[in-house]
């Protein structure tokens, strides 16, 4: 037991339970850095992390409070389409009921309405985000900034062949100023309904931008104790990260 | 018949030496005024083209292979590090070959990048190839590991005599299914070491409190098996016997590596007729030292340095895992550099646990305060953070003196601390 877990068992301000989605499928590109920094945060802000997985095939766990999903290959999309169709509903309830939840790449696409392969077949998505996407024979690959209203500046990097489009119902994430995004032309990436955080970028994500990752903690805490009571982590290293991140080229 | 080529070439290649360039633009002049040179050079070679290749290891496997043949007697061509692309081979063999363009070598062995292996299995079919594993690696270039696997095919399928596998590793195992031509050969572990070698698949599994995956891959006779791996001896078993032997290369997976070049020069040398003299083959392998960079150690101080490098999270988990921490002390220097993949996601997939007791120095590179970030979540201390190589190399020889020292680098960044540690000590040249 680490130094901070240990303080955290003695005076908890509450327990918060992160489901990952099926880590053994999708779980390329550091996605594990995700979970790990939603653990630790939640310790330095004072609560007890609860760290589930569900993956093809499980009992869906009682009492989620953040659901977080990665990335995966054409490969790991097929393995798990089927079962995620069967945890559909379930998952468009607890989006549309206001769980926070984050999704990166792979499982960004699935949670839109489709995506259609670059070789014909088209999965299906489980439509909690009005978006669509098409493969493409063009990778998108490299650093990444955007702006978000919600987050500020937003870094890391992306890899897919997958373009995004975003329907009415979901608004971008942020407006890229270094990389490509969803898609080669519009220039948003990401996507954001309800508190679902929906975006290509790996890096991992949440490291070098704990303001996503404290939004998540923040609304997951509020919902079930009603206050958020925040620690103060310290974020020295992830500013410094976050600089010299940003001055790397594309 | 007479052609200019091989004059031309080597004029190009003297000229460009001599400009300080690099060594690709002669094979280049070559590729263009002559595309058939390397083909019709390499053809005639009485034991014909063995590639290598894989994500992890080829340097040092090459390498092996090179010296196991040469302990047989057998000439050996091959191509040295940076240069392991199509352009760099032809290139290396204008250095080799004499005017009149023939080679004096029974064999080539070459270590080939998977995606420049395509291109020159489709130019040069080979004769043999040995492929290692598939690893998260650079999925920035290739994209995805899938279609690195599916490369690693395409090489298989172009060779026409003999396939070497790891069976261990089930995306180079699956191959064997897909190729009808060549024999198929294998390399494996014993039960007891496949724990130490997580693949991509596994690499969650392995992660704590996330169950185990189960499954492992139908278990096929492999040519020779790693039975054990000691401080500094190893069991290899081929031929139905175990062997003992001393060994210099240290990691376990170099030692695994070990196991595929021993079956790559069995098969080589057994083709002829003459099959290779196990007593010197294990002989020569005991004497094998480490390419640099791959756990090789210098001296500065009176103080062993060890250089592990380290470029992806499978590469590095292995590290942390061959060269415990205890008694040492430790610096991290990672570059983003296109050799190095830009994408630090990969730092997220190796967990640190086994530096917390003794903490890391010095953390260095472009990057450094990824690491730093990466480390502060795993709860590991560090010391000082600076992204200048030697400013930080200084810091760590002068700050840890009198002890043992061990530097985890990506390769750019090892290129740097050689460079900066030439300086101070004796260091091989690397051409
Ligand atoms: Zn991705």
């Amino acid at each position: 037991m680490t130094p901070a877990e240990d303080t955290a068992q003695h005076a908890s301000k509450g327990t918060i339970r992160v489901l990952q989605l099926y880590p053994r499928d999708m779980n390329i590109y550091g996605d594990w850095g995700n979970s790990l920094v939603l653990r630790q945060r939640l310790l330095w802000h004072g609560y007890t992390p609860d760290l589930l997985e569900y993956n093809v095939g499980d009992d869906f766990p009682e009492d989620v409070d953040i659901i977080v999903g990665g990335g995966g290959q054409d490969s790991g999309q097929l393995v798990i389409q089927d079962d995620l169709q069967a945890r559909g509903d379930q998952l468009r309830g607890m989006a549309e009921d206001g769980t926070p939840m984050l999704v990166i790449c792979g499982l960004y696409q699935l949670f839109g309405k489709f995506f259609k392969t670059k070789a014909g077949p088209v999965i299906p998505g489980i439509g909690i985000l009005d978006v669509e996407t098409v493969g493409t024979d063009e990778r998108l690959i490299g650093n990444v900034a955007l702006t978000s209203p919600e987050f500020g500046e937003i870094l890391g990097y992306e890899n897919h062949s997958g373009q995004t489009s975003l329907g009415p119902g979901v608004e971008p994430l942020g407006t890229v100023s270094k990389g490509a995004g969803n898609n080669s032309k519009d220039g948003h990436e990401g996507a954001r309904h309800r508190n679902v955080v929906a975006s290509y970028l790996h890096g991992s994500l949440l490291p070098k931008n704990p303001a996503i990752a404290d939004f998540l903690i923040r609304t997951a805490v509020e919902r079930k104790y009603g206050t958020f009571v925040p620690g103060a982590p310290d974020d020295g290293f992830a500013r410094l990260a976050r600089e010299h991140a940003a001055r790397r080229p594309r | 018949m007479f052609s200019f080529t091989v004059p031309l070439g080597k004029l190009v290649r003297a000229v460009s030496r001599l400009r300080g360039g690099g060594s690709a633009l002669p094979g280049l002049v070559v590729e263009k005024i002559d595309p058939g040179f390397m083909q019709r050079t390499l053809s005639s070679l009485p034991h014909g083209v063995a590639v290598v290749s894989g994500t992890n290891g080829k340097t040092t496997t090459t390498k092996m292979v090179v010296e196991l043949l040469e302990s047989q007697g057998l000439k050996v061509f091959t191509n040295r590090t940076g240069s392991n692309f199509t352009r760099g081979v032809a290139a290396a063999l204008l250095g080799e070959v004499d005017w009149r363009g023939r080679l004096d070598a029974d064999v080539a062995v070459l270590e080939l990048d998977e995606a420049h292996a395509v291109h020159f299995v489709n130019k040069v079919p080979p004769r043999y190839c040995l492929l290692l594993n598939v690893l998260r690696d650079q999925l920035d270039r290739f994209g995805e590991i899938d279609t690195t696997a599916l490369l690693l095919q395409r090489i298989a399928e172009r060779t026409t005599g003999t396939v070497v596998l790891n069976r261990e590793d089930p995306r180079v195992a699956r191959i064997a299914g897909a190729i009808k031509g060549p024999e198929v050969l294998y390399f494996g572990l014993d039960e007891s070491l496949r724990s130490t070698f997580p693949n991509d698949d596994d690499m969650r599994a392995a992660a704590p409190g996330i169950s185990a995956q189960g499954e492992l891959p139908a278990v096929e006779a492999a040519d020779v098996v790693l039975r054990r791996v000691g401080a500094d001896d190893a069991d290899f078993e081929f031929d139905g016997t175990l062997v003992t032997t001393h060994m210099k290369l240290r990691g376990v997976y170099n030692i695994f590596n070990a196991a595929a070049a021993l079956v790559l020069a069995r098969s080589i040398t057994g083709a002829s007729g003459r099959p290779g003299d196990a007593a010197k083959l294990v002989k020569a392998l005991s004497e094998v030292a480490p390419a640099f960079g791959r756990g090789e150690s210098l001296t500065v101080d009176g103080q062993p340095l060890e250089l592990v490098l380290v470029k992806n999270p499978s590469g590095f988990r292995l590290g942390l895992k061959s060269f415990p921490a205890k008694g040492y002390a430790s610096m991290i220097a990672i570059n983003d550099n296109y050799a190095d993949g830009r994408d630090m996601s990969w730092l997220w997939d190796v967990e640190f646990e086994s530096l917390r007791e003794d903490g890391v120095e010095v953390l260095t590179g472009v990057r450094a305060y990824d690491m730093a970030l990466r480390l502060q979540y795993d709860d590991v201390r560090f010391g000082s953070v600076d992204t200048d190589i030697p400013a930080a190399l200084t810091e760590f020889i002068r700050g840890s003196a009198g002890k043992p020292k061990r530097v985890f680098c990506t390769y750019t960044a090892m290129l740097a601390i050689r460079r900066e540690l030439s300086k101070i000590t004796t260091v091989e040249v690397v051409s």
